[in-house]
């Protein structure tokens, strides 16, 4: 990597621990948007300028979905080989009889490249040429909240910032309008709701402003961005004025860039009052876009939220995640499967069809996954958590479209061929982005963290 | 040992100031950070990543003679030391740090490496390290500069840069900042206007000494404390679920307010219950130990999870008592301190006596202790005098109940004898059937419920009385039976089930109940009436996941088993025993007795009434300890790892174990032995920090080898040693710092200051920063007058955004903000700490999640900031509240109004320039309002708060904008 961002992160670094508080991170602001034009262009021309995470919370099964295992549909309702799971870690199927439970679905070939994807997303199907599926990925931990935060942070320990904030703090916004890294969720029918919490777009150590921002389907989008009842714009406009003119009273003749900074967050609190109902006004959307998500918006289903997730996008937003809650199939993953993979299949499609169409996905990166798989014993007509084998696929930016990487075993247990370990994930997104997942650094208590911890191989075979 | 003035002149901050002399390089100062930042990573304590078998932390491996022959360092002699060499070898492949290790060396500190090595390459230990001596306090120039030793170790470093300092703050600023440092409340207006009229000494001590006696300091420095022990009201985990913990809190902020010094109050919390019959409040301290985040998810596996809390404990108590990240050696051993693994997990042995489980099935969080007020308890006391009371008057045998009893008794044994027990047939049943869904599965009539065929089949094996297991998810099972009554009858069945149940008496629907549980017996009792002859019970029981079952006995409605045993017996031959249990049953049934039983029963009531009202928090609770292995790389399924005995980390003095083992109590002796290099001067460099802005060392957190040398060590180990020497009284360390001179300087930058020290790490003025986002709550409220000043009690509900706990689940839950106004106007340390989803205004300023020890919150400025302090119902309630008080109370000129607003807020009055500014807004405001008479009546109907009827609509409604843009300004929320 460049000696440009080398220095770019290491003046970053700099500029996040140096003691002068507010007026650093104002600096830091600045500095953000100058590094935004220095970065981009001059360096390797990055792939991606933004991520669209879609999280299937709750741990889709791979063996319905991205990898197809005839060999386990054979041996349906044998006992599991104990070779495969002696010793393994195990959730919810403790001290229990382990017995294979087939494939639900059927798979097919699909598109010139012939992914086989499972009859459970007819439609997603259709991005078979689009997408790279990755067979082998591979994570640490067994629990829902522990494994999702291993996926956002690389690590399980509470308090490590999460990949978008990774992102934000390496890149800067694009928007002065809008957060750089918004959060959207929703809430399936077929599965457990898990819950997720903020730590998942906590920033961590690294500073306030690369926080994830939640967008709420009811009431304000953004908490606190509504007015007071009965005071409107302009009414509101002259309360910032008086706080604006007194403040920089209180500044008087002298420097004080803390001041400056809180003057400038209240100009962009104040936009955001417009540019939030902006974006979530889906008027100006015609039908026939919201015919391809099936939405009418507003209602904070998976399908709003893609919809939501494309106008971010166009408006600059650098790391965008979306949470569908439905994923946890302990019982009857048959037809829990069926109704979540009906939730996301024809919007998944049409966020990628559509970014396409307007030359968006060139330029960003889809992930699209859970925070791990499920086992290949049944659990009743069910399936447990499992972290040794599961699959996601990437889209867009710099993706090798119509790729499969990767497998598991036979029975669709361990990743064995190709293994992609989250922190793989990780530095191969930051790759794409422009970032070299080593010198991404923040010095905190004494010891330079990064996204990878101290894994993290780029998987270039996945690579355009 | 004392430090020498001489080498004290060398303690400063390389960043800051070069030495003016060339004396010899300090190893510690000059050195060590460099080796630490480009070397040890490879050639440092971590043995596991040592490269070439080359140690530099350590004299004796840096100067040994390595296996290529070479030395990597030869006192005195730099051309033959390999290591200069190496860092400045021409080929890069040979050079070091190596290319792909993304570090680097510059060529100054290659040169320093070498003017050491030619000085003779003295190591030194790491001075944080090496207990501290009390120094000399340094002679200054300007004597009259310094009221005490803060002062002269100030002063002399500021002379010798030949910094003026600033001289002291107005009294007005003065007396503000002594209210929010102390109290974390801003000043009421009648003490600052009487400070200001006679500013002096005597009575700036006595404002310290008020601040100090205030209930409000407790909450003050509690708030810092339990950022750093990470308090919370939840769980943290998955579906962080509530976990009563307040009596802690509350504990806390009593220790600061008695004044408990800080040995006392470090042992209360890791080992009260280890103590000599402890106290309540050394038991509740002692919750300390179970304040990590827990885990119910299903699936969770205790052993891991043990792990995990154990890791925790470690990071947590190494970074509160000593300011060390020995957490980094739980995988391998530290990169640049003397932390070994083996020190981590011998650390971690010394909390395995910790009564936890690493599962917590149904959040079931243990162990608890209730912890009654004295006046619950007294409360207590009384309702149990009064009900023996009434029991005495229930078991009076008086010729009235010997009467009714008898004849009582023969009716009910004659009723018994001529009774005859239904006949149950055996049990048929149909399914599973299935549907999609749990909801599904209850709601839809399958095959038996809809008369259409259905094959029933014969489960003669089904005992009455027993736990039955079905199988099936989202499944429906049908159960059927014959019931043959001999009589005109009346019984009762006892049913469970798992989860949902309906049952249907010949047919017809007799009881529905859709739930989602585990079996257990009895936990429906359904009262049949049955005309003499057959009769079929048919039952459905629906499962959603998991266990799945049933539970079915018949029970006869009357007396229980033993009474009617006894009433069977003849009265002749009845023993005293049967007699005395006919007797019991008989009062509680008398009809003559009604009364009493009501009187006994309203006051049981009362009773539970105060039980479930007390309180209950976690405590320690000693079991025989776990053992405790290495865990090679961490990995919680390894248990090839040697197994260590309890202790501390070994580049320390050892714990001295009273008994055979090192326990918590050692520990804490330990810490607060006065011997520990760490546990006081870690503890003063954080408090100095909440009054000065920044640590004499910033790294709160890391006071080892990669944290920042203080800027001023010498000071840091005199209030060290001086704090250890007071008992460690917490209250005279922050006494002496507060009446300094050094904090008394006026903080207004300067000029010349911003480049000789842009972060004032000299002290030659004070400091500004943004209050800690409870403290701006409490301001607004304050300021408002709307603050309830309470100390204590249980965690409170402010308003919040509504939905935000949508994402939480097991259970589900939605949140309510308190309606009553003694509630909702609590001090931001009360909030409700949802540690998955703390709440949002708390979290826009920065406050921590508690799901990790927290030294140092970051101050950040945001503009989710802005839109909170604006639009928060809590800002714009305290904004027309403040407005309605400055209507109510001030004289009736718009000016005069004005002033009294600005005095409210910022103890002072306000410029011509200010006060013209919101006098211009005020007519426009006044405008808007007389057009929108509407919009004036919402906005000041905002939040719970009483509202005078008296005020004008659209003149409130002006001025509460007034009001909202002086909670908006800068001076609101920042410290002076």
């Amino acid at each position: 990597m460049t000696d440009v961002l080398g220095n770019m992160i290491s003046r970053r670094a700099f500029l996040g621990q140096s003691g002068y508080g507010v007026g650093a991170a104002a600096l830091g602001s600045l500095l953000a948007k100058e590094q935004g034009q220095l970065l981009i262009p001059t360096v390797r021309r990055p792939k991606a300028r933004r991520v669209i995470h879609l999280c299937m919370a709750g741990g889709p099964s791979h063996l319905e979905g991205f990898d197809w295992k005839p060999e386990l549909r054979r041996r349906h309702g044998q006992d599991m080989p104990e070779s495969f799971t002696k010793g393994q870690p195990i959730a919810q199927l403790q001290g229990q009889k382990l017995r294979c439970l087939g494939p639900q679905y059927e798979f097919s070939r699909h598109g010139e490249s012939g992914q086989q994807i499972s009859d459970a997303f007819p439609q997603m199907a259709q991005l078979a040429d689009d997408i790279c599926i990755v067979r082998s990925m591979f994570t640490e931990q067994i629990n829902h909240d522990p494994a999702h935060t291993f996926m956002n942070t690389g690590t399980a320990i509470s308090g490590r910032p999460s990949m978008g904030s990774w992102v934000l703090y390496g890149l800067g916004s694009e928007t002065e309008d809008l957060p750089g890294f918004v959060v959207l969720s929703s809430v399936g029918k077929g599965g457990q709701a898990q819950p997720i919490s903020a730590r998942q777009w906590h920033c961590g150590f690294l500073p306030g402003r690369h926080q994830g921002v939640r967008f709420h389907s009811v009431g304000d989008p953004v908490h606190y961005v509504g007015r007071p009842p009965g005071v409107d714009a302009a009414s509101q406009r002259e309360v910032l004025d008086a706080i604006r003119d007194l403040d920089l009273l209180q500044k008087g003749d002298g420097s004080n860039p803390e001041i400056d900074t809180r003057i400038a967050q209240y100009e962009m609190g104040y936009r955001m009052h417009a540019s939030v109902p902006e974006l979530t006004d889906l008027s100006d959307e015609p039908q026939d876009v919201l015919d391809l998500y099936g939405t009418r918006g507003g209602d904070g289903t998976y399908a709003s939220n893609c919809l939501l997730a494309r106008r971010l996008a166009e408006r600059g937003v650098r790391f965008i995640q979306l949470y569908h809650r439905a994923w946890d199939h302990h019982g009857n993953i048959r037809g829990g499967f069926a109704i979540s993979a009906k939730e996301v299949d024809r919007a998944t499609y049409a966020l990628v069809t559509d970014l396409k169409r307007r030359g968006l996905l060139e330029d960003t990166l889809i992930i699209y996954g859970g925070e791990f798989g499920r086992t290949p014993m049944g659990q009743g007509s069910g399936r447990d958590h499992h972290i040794k084998g599961f699959s996601l696929w990437l889209a867009g930016a710099g993706i090798r479209g119509g790729f499969t990487h990767g497998a598991t075993d036979e029975l669709g247990y361990h990743a064995v061929q190709d293994r992609v370990h989250v922190n793989d994930l990780h530095a191969t997104m930051l790759h794409l982005l422009g970032m070299d997942h080593e010198r991404l650094t923040y010095r905190y208590r004494g010891r330079d963290f990064r996204l990878t911890d101290v894994g993290g191989e780029i998987v270039r075979p996945i690579l355009a | 040992m004392s430090y020498p003035i001489t080498l004290m002149l060398l303690f400063c901050a390389g960043a800051l100031a070069a030495p003016q002399d060339a004396a010899r390089l300090s190893f510690n100062r000059s050195i060590r950070p460099i080796l630490a930042e480009s070397c040890f990573p490879c050639h440092g304590p971590d043995g596991g990543a040592r490269k070439a078998g080359l140690r530099l932390d350590h004299r004796d491996d840096a100067i040994a003679k390595l296996t290529t022959g070479h030395r990597a360092i030869v006192p005195g002699d730099p051309s033959a030391s390999e290591l200069l060499r190496r860092l400045r070898h021409h080929d890069t492949s040979e050079r070091m740090p190596p290319a792909n290790s993304g570090r680097t060396i510059s060529t100054a500190h290659i040169a320093k490496l070498e003017q050491w090595i030619r000085e003779g390459a003295v190591w030194e230990r790491h001075w944080a390290f090496i207990p501290p001596r009390r120094p000399d306090a340094p002679v200054i120039a300007d004597a009259a500069a310094a009221r005490n030793a803060i002062d002269a170790f100030i002063v002399s470093r500021l002379e010798r840069e030949g910094i003026r300092p600033s001289p002291q703050a107005d009294p007005r600023t003065l007396a503000r900042r002594l209210s929010i440092d102390l109290t974390g409340l801003p000043p009421s207006v009648p003490d600052v206007d009487a400070f200001a009229a006679a500013p002096n000494d005597a009575s700036y001590e006595r404002y310290v000494d008020t601040l100090l006696a205030s209930p409000h300091f407790g909450e003050r420095m509690a708030q810092f404390w339990l950022d750093l022990v990470r308090y919370a009201d939840t769980s943290g985990y998955h579906g962080d679920q509530p976990i009563s913990f307040w009596p802690f809190r509350d504990w806390v902020i009593r220790a600061f307010n008695d004044g408990m010094p800080f040995d006392a109050f470090t042992t209360a919390q890791l080992a009260g219950d280890l103590l000599p019959s402890p106290s309540q409040g050394q038991l509740v301290a002692s919750g300390y130990n179970h304040l990590n985040q827990k885990t119910s998810e299903g699936g969770a596996q205790d052993k891991e999870y043990l792990a995990i809390y154990r890791a925790d404990r470690v990071r947590t108590a190494a970074s509160v008592w000593m300011g060390v990240t020995l957490g980094c050696a739980q995988c391998h051993d530290h990169k640049f301190d003397p932390f070994t693994a083996q020190d981590f997990y011998s650390f971690a042995a010394i909390f395995e006596d910790i009564n936890d489980k690493g599962y917590y099935a149904g959040s079931k969080w243990e162990p608890q202790m209730r912890v009654p007020s004295a006046e619950q308890t007294q409360k207590l006391e009384d309702l149990a005098r009064q009900i023996d009371r009434a029991q005495e008057k229930l078991d009076a045998e008086t010729a009235e109940i010997v009467k009714a009893r008898a004849a009582w008794a023969e009716r009910e044994r004659d009723a018994i004898l001529k009774a005859q027990p239904p006949t149950l047939g055996p049990w048929s049943s149909a399914g599973p059937f299935f549907a999609k869904t749990f909801d599904a599965a209850y709601a839809q009539r399958f095959a038996p419920e809809t008369g259409a065929p259905a094959s029933w089949k014969p489960q003669p094996t089904w005992k009455d009385g027993a736990l039955h297991t079905l199988t099936g998810d989202t499944a429906a099972k049908y159960l059927s039976r014959n019931i043959t009554a001999h009589s005109d009858n009346k019984v009762v069945i006892s049913l469970g089930s798992d989860d949902a149940i309906k049952v249907w008496l010949d047919g017809k629907e007799v009881f529905a109940k859709k739930i989602t549980r585990g079996v257990q017996p009895d936990q429906e009792r359904l009262p049949l009436s049955l005309t003499e002859g057959a009769h079929e019970v048919t039952m459905k029981i629906v499962n959603g996941t998991g266990g799945y079952g049933f539970y079915f006995r018949v029970v006869r409605d009357g007396p229980p088993d033993n009474v009617v045993a006894a009433l069977r017996v003849s009265l002749e031959e009845r023993n005293a025993a049967q007699r005395d249990l006919i007797a019991k049953h008989h009062r509680e049934i008398a009809p003559e007795l009604t009364g009493i039983r009501a009187e006994r029963k309203r006051l049981q009531a009362a009773k539970a009434a105060v039980e479930t009202s007390i309180p209950t928090t976690l405590v320690s609770r000693a079991r025989k300890p776990r053992q405790v292995r290495i865990l090679n790389r961490g990995d919680w399924q390894d248990e090839t790892g040697p197994v260590v005995t309890p202790g501390g980390p070994r580049v320390f003095e050892q714990i001295a174990p009273q008994g055979d083992r090192v326990t918590r109590l050692d520990l804490a002796r330990w810490l607060t032995s006065g011997e520990h290099p760490l546990t006081a001067r870690v503890f003063v460099n954080r408090v100095w920090r909440l009054f000065f802005g920044t640590g004499l060392s910033r790294s709160l957190d890391n006071l080892g080898s990669q944290g920042e040398w203080p800027t001023h060590p010498a000071l840091l180990d005199w209030l060290a040693v001086d704090f250890v020497a007071s008992g460690w009284d917490v209250k005279r360390l922050v006494k002496m710092m507060v009446t300094s001179t050094t904090y008394r300087r006026s903080a207004a930058p300067r000029p010349d200051l911003s480049v000789r020290d842009p972060a004032n790490r000299l002290y030659a003025r004070q400091s500004t920063w943004r209050l800690d986002g409870e403290f701006v709550r409490d301001n607004a409220l304050a300021v408002s007058g709307l603050l309830v000043r309470t100390v204590g009690g249980p965690s409170v509900r402010p308003y919040q955004p509504a939905g935000y706990w949508r994402e939480l689940n097991f259970p589900k839950r939605v949140y309510k903000h308190d309606g009553d106004a003694q509630r909702q106007h609590r001090r931001g340390l009360y909030t409700w700490w949802q540690r998955s989803f703390l709440h949002p205004s708390l979290r826009a300023f920065d406050a921590p999640s508690r799901e990790e020890c927290t030294a140092e919150r970051p101050r950040s400025n945001t503009p989710l900031q802005a839109l909170v302090l604006l639009n928060d119902p809590s800002f714009v309630e305290a904004a027309r509240v403040l407005a309605a008080r400055v209507l109510e109370t001030e004289a009736k000129s718009d000016t005069e109004r004005v002033n009294g607003l600005w005095r409210r807020a910022f103890s002072r009055t306000p410029t011509p320039a200010e006060r013209s500014r919101l006098l211009r807004l005020l007519t426009a405001q006044r405008a808007r309002f007389a057009k929108a008479p509407e919009a004036a009546t919402r906005l000041v109907g905002v939040g719970v708060a009483a509202r005078a009827p008296a005020l004008d609509t659209i003149e409130h409604a002006a001025w509460t904008q007034l009001a909202r843009t002086i909670l908006n300004l800068h001076g609101s929320i920042v410290r002076p």
